[in-house]
């Protein structure tokens, strides 16, 4: 019986997901969409999909790149917005001041999460990360600054750097655009490194990397720390961008909408979640207009995808260039 | 009136009387989770939502059919389980092969689509439900008042928790059960229908959270909301008592109850997370948890 | 077509065998009959236990021919090729340690009629009635071995399939197991053995098959062995 055993999430080695020319063209032609993009679509919608786009490539670092599933995100990414969201609006820092204060506090908050979770494995480390965000929730529910159920409105926007003025659309945009693709190239670099190397080797076989001589906690820990760190500062350019930090973010809800977007896009692929997260918004905008509840088709995408589409987009397209590559 | 550290004693034991009922639903819940994991290496995100079902179905048994609180307490039951051998049969069976994490995936999109349609249909408001007119009413125990209802409830859990333990332990079916959870293939070499005791496993475990939700439905309302969250603590409960042993889950349940309970009388504003802090401490001083064995 | 033997007990023909990608057995053909002892030879790796439970349907992936009795068994899910009457006794016995010795004993259903009873077998193995309360995994390795034959006597099954029950053993235990096997032997059961102790094979087996890389390499009747003895040790390497 094959009950027992266990399959890694993702087998596949290339950490970019695509290497090849083809991919270098697609990233650049993407690129020059995404600096065009505001021509053709409304810059709030696009706003919003970066900063998630963000948050899940931050989330899958840790799931596609060590194995770890994290059911915990949304407390970096909710709890970064509010920090920003207050320390600018009621502290008068600066925007880049008080997305540095958002991300330092998801960061600070995914060290005391992640060296308590890593304690656990595999499943367990699920179930740990979902309850402490679930504590932190509580937290946020009734310390006074975050005004529980209104949340932090009217976030003063300002002027980034002293020159942007990122009440205006366009600047906003841009420095979005700009937030994202630091994060992304981050991304990249780590994965790309000999840390990322030993991230991979931690998850193919942790036994094997314990017996290596690795210390496989510290590295699983500070993969929790970067990738809270990128969740935090999606968190908080999204408090900036959309002058609000509210309970919605910090909900386990979030959390497993993150985990939608990573699956739908194909984890452990670099730009699977970028899709994922386009897709899952899209989506949500427009059967808003309907009758079907948000919930109902969230939960129906993750059964369509554990059912019938483990790989995602992404790690589909993949997949058949590859098998096409090895004929 | 008697005072204890400067508090009545009838609000303690009140409140201690609260963290008894909700640590029978946690014992209830994290025995069912247990079970379930300990044979399907499933990670039940559904457990809340089977926990909400007992309780509407009981709801709806009795305003459409009239079909009041002690039938209700075996139908609805009853009625949670065969939805899922459904889910077991449809989905879960797919993925056993595979990865815990999609199931733990699976069972949580279905957690939110059944939520989501019930929130559609029932809506989000909570619906009160009488406790039947034998249990209503109060006794007198000198130190504390103790509604009837909420007597029955701690003593129907117990019973129900300990019987669970015993078929484990005890029965034919619970030796085919422990010996599938250590090797199911030879189980299965020796004759035993496994995926037939999968699906029993994992009705028996949807079929102990509807009970908790009908025992719960007097106690709060009745609401499609009311499983999303405790499906969480009981996470955590899991997580404390270490899912190695059914009579950890159960034991570990009614201590975090009551220790909740508790922390409402003296230190209110911790009640909704100490749960999750005992959690944070015994992950760091034993963290295969009190009865764990690391899976 | 003149077949030498009546229909056999079990017959196995062209058995492939894979675990995920690596292909294992590569077309195996053994026939035990009625009664037969009939032993599998090889080295480690060479796909003995494999063919086993491939036999059992534990290895899932398979092809070829299983017929117990004239019925096929290569569609059927493993727990109705054990009711179909096999008698399975794992490598390293899998005893389980959630459970009792009684309750080890008294785990297998009856696939047919005709088992020994609880009280025959405590007969058999006087020291398991001895410690029958004590957890399974708390018995020494010998009497764990021992468990894990008494086990599968109860079920009605004909055929035994036991993977390597002397390994590890003192010399006394062996001779032990020797003495039970004879015994059920005597009683008319069909056995196929796996062992890497060819002493101990010898004293019980009709016949033997060898195999090396997943294949049935050779085949002889006990009464060649003498004859063979010298090539039979470099094929298995002792
Ligand atoms: N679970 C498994 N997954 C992958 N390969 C396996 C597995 N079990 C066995 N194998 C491989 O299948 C081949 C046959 O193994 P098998 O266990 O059948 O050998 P055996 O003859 O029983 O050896 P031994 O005498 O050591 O028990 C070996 O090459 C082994 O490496
Ligand atoms: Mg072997």
């Amino acid at each position: 019986m094959s009950i027992a055993t266990s399959t890694p999430l993702k087998t596949a080695n290339d950490a970019l997901g695509i290497g090849h020319l083809v991919g270098r063209a697609l990233i650049v032609l993407a690129l020059l969409a995404l600096i065009a993009a505001p021509l053709a679509v409304y810059p709030v919608f696009l706003i919003k999909i970066l900063c998630f786009a963000l948050f899940a490539a931050a989330f899958n670092l840790l799931v596609g790149y060590v194995g770890l599933l994290s059911f915990g995100h949304a407390a970096f990414f909710g709890g970064a917005a509010y920090i920003t969201a207050h320390t600018v609006k009621e502290w008068g820092f600066t925007p880049e001041l008080g997305i540095l204060a958002g991300v330092a506090f998801a960061a600070t908050l995914g060290l005391v999460m992640g060296f308590l979770a890593i304690r656990r494995q595999g499943i367990y480390f699920a179930m740990v990360t979902l309850a402490l965000s679930q504590m932190v929730y509580f937290v946020f529910l009734q310390a006074p600054f975050t005004h529980s159920e209104d949340g932090i409105q009217s976030v003063p926007q300002g002027l980034l750097f002293g020159i942007i003025d990122l009440s205006k659309p366009l600047p906003l945009y841009y420095t979005v655009l700009g937030a994202f693709l630091l994060g992304m190239v981050l991304i990249w670099r780590v994965v790309n490194s000999p840390f990322g190397n030993i991230l991979a080797a931690i998850r193919e076989n942790e036994p094997r990397a314990i017996s290596l001589g690795y210390e496989v906690n510290r590295y699983k820990l500070a993969a929790f720390v970067i990738s809270a760190a990128l969740a935090g500062l999606a968190g908080a350019v999204k408090a900036i961008a959309f002058q609000l930090a509210s309970l919605v973010d910090v909900t386990w809800q979030m959390s497993g909408e993150v985990i939608l977007m990573t699956l739908l896009g194909g984890i452990g692929t670099l730009l699977g979640p970028v899709v994922g997260a386009a897709l899952v918004t899209a989506m949500e905008h427009y059967f808003a207009a309907t009758s079907i509840p948000a919930p109902v088709l969230i939960g129906g995408c993750f059964v369509a995808c554990v059912m019938l589409f483990r790989r995602g987009i992404v790690g589909e397209i993949r997949h058949r260039l590859k098998a096409r590559s090895s004929r | 009136m008697t005072t204890l550290f400067g508090l009545p004693i009838q609000a303690i034991s009140g409140q201690l009387l609260i963290g008894l009922i909700n640590g029978s639903f946690y014992a209830l819940l994290s025995l069912g989770l247990a079970i379930i994991f300990g044979l399907l290496r499933v990670i039940n995100f559904a457990h809340g939502t089977q926990y909400m079902l007992g309780a509407v179905t009981a709801w709806l048994l009795l305003t459409v059919l009239n079909i009041g609180f002690w039938p209700s307490l075996v139908l609805a039951p009853l009625i949670v389980a065969v939805a899922g051998l459904l889910i077991e049969r449809l989905f879960l069976r797919y993925l056993y092969g595979l990865d815990h994490l999609y199931s733990l995936l699976l069972t949580f999109g279905l957690a939110l689509m059944i939520e989501g349609l019930m929130r559609d249909g029932f809506g989000a408001a909570g619906k009160p439900y009488s406790p039947p007119a034998l249990l209503t009413g109060v006794v007198n125990l000198g130190f504390m008042i103790l509604p009837i209802y909420r007597g029955f409830v701690v003593v129907a859990s117990l019973i129900a928790c300990l019987s669970v333990w015993l078929l484990i332990e005890k029965t034919k079916l619970g030796a085919y059960l422990r010996a599938a959870t250590e090797n199911s293939g030879l189980v299965q070499a020796f004759g035993v229908n496994v995926p037939k005791l999968l699906t029993f496993t994992y009705m028996l475990g949807a079929g102990l959270a509807a009970l908790a939700g009908v025992l719960a439905a007097p106690i709060y309302q009745v609401s499609p909301l009311m499983g999303s969250n405790l499906i969480i603590i009981v996470f955590a409960v899991v997580v404390v008592g270490g899912m190695g042993s059914i009579m950890g889950a159960i034991v570990t349940g009614y201590a975090l109850g009551l220790l909740e309970g508790l922390t409402k009388v003296f230190y209110p504003q911790a009640s909704s997370i100490v749960i999750f802090v005992v959690m944070a401490i015994v992950l760091l001083v034993r963290p295969a948890g009190l009865f764990g064995r690391e899976a | 077509m003149t077949e030498p033997h009546p229909l056999p007990h079990l017959q196995v023909r062209g058995l492939n065998g894979w675990y995920g990608e690596s292909h294992v057995l590569h077309g195996v053909d053994i026939d035990v009959h009625e009664g037969e002892t009939v032993t599998l030879l090889g080295r480690n790796g060479a796909g003995k236990t494999s063919t086993l439970r491939a036999i059992t349907g534990l290895l899932k992936k398979r092809e070829g021919v299983i017929k117990l009795k004239g019925r096929d068994l290569i569609g059927l899910p493993t727990y109705q090729a054990a009711r179909a009457g096999i008698a399975y006794v794992p490598e390293e016995r899998g005893i389980f340690a959630g459970l009792s010795v009684a309750e080890n004993l008294t785990l297998p259903p009856k696939v047919a009629e005709g088992g020994m009873s609880v009280a025959e077998i405590y007969r058999l193995f006087p020291n398991l009635e001895e410690r029958r309360n004590s957890q399974g995994t708390k018995l020494s390795g010998g009497e764990q071995q021992m468990l894990a034959m008494a086990r599968v006597l109860r079920n009605g099954a004909r055929l035994l399939l036991l993977d390597e029950p002397t390994e590890g053993l003192a010399p006394v235990i062996v001779q032990r197991i020797g003495e039970v096997l004879r015994t059920l032997k005597a009683s008319g059961m069909t056995i196929l053995l796996v062992e890497q102790n060819f002493r101990f094979a010898r004293k019980v087996a009709d016949r033997f098959y060898v195999m090396e890389h997943g294949r049935v390499v050779d085949h002889l009747t006990a009464a060649e062995v003498p004859d063979r003895l010298a090539s039979l040790q470099t094929q298995l390497g002792v």
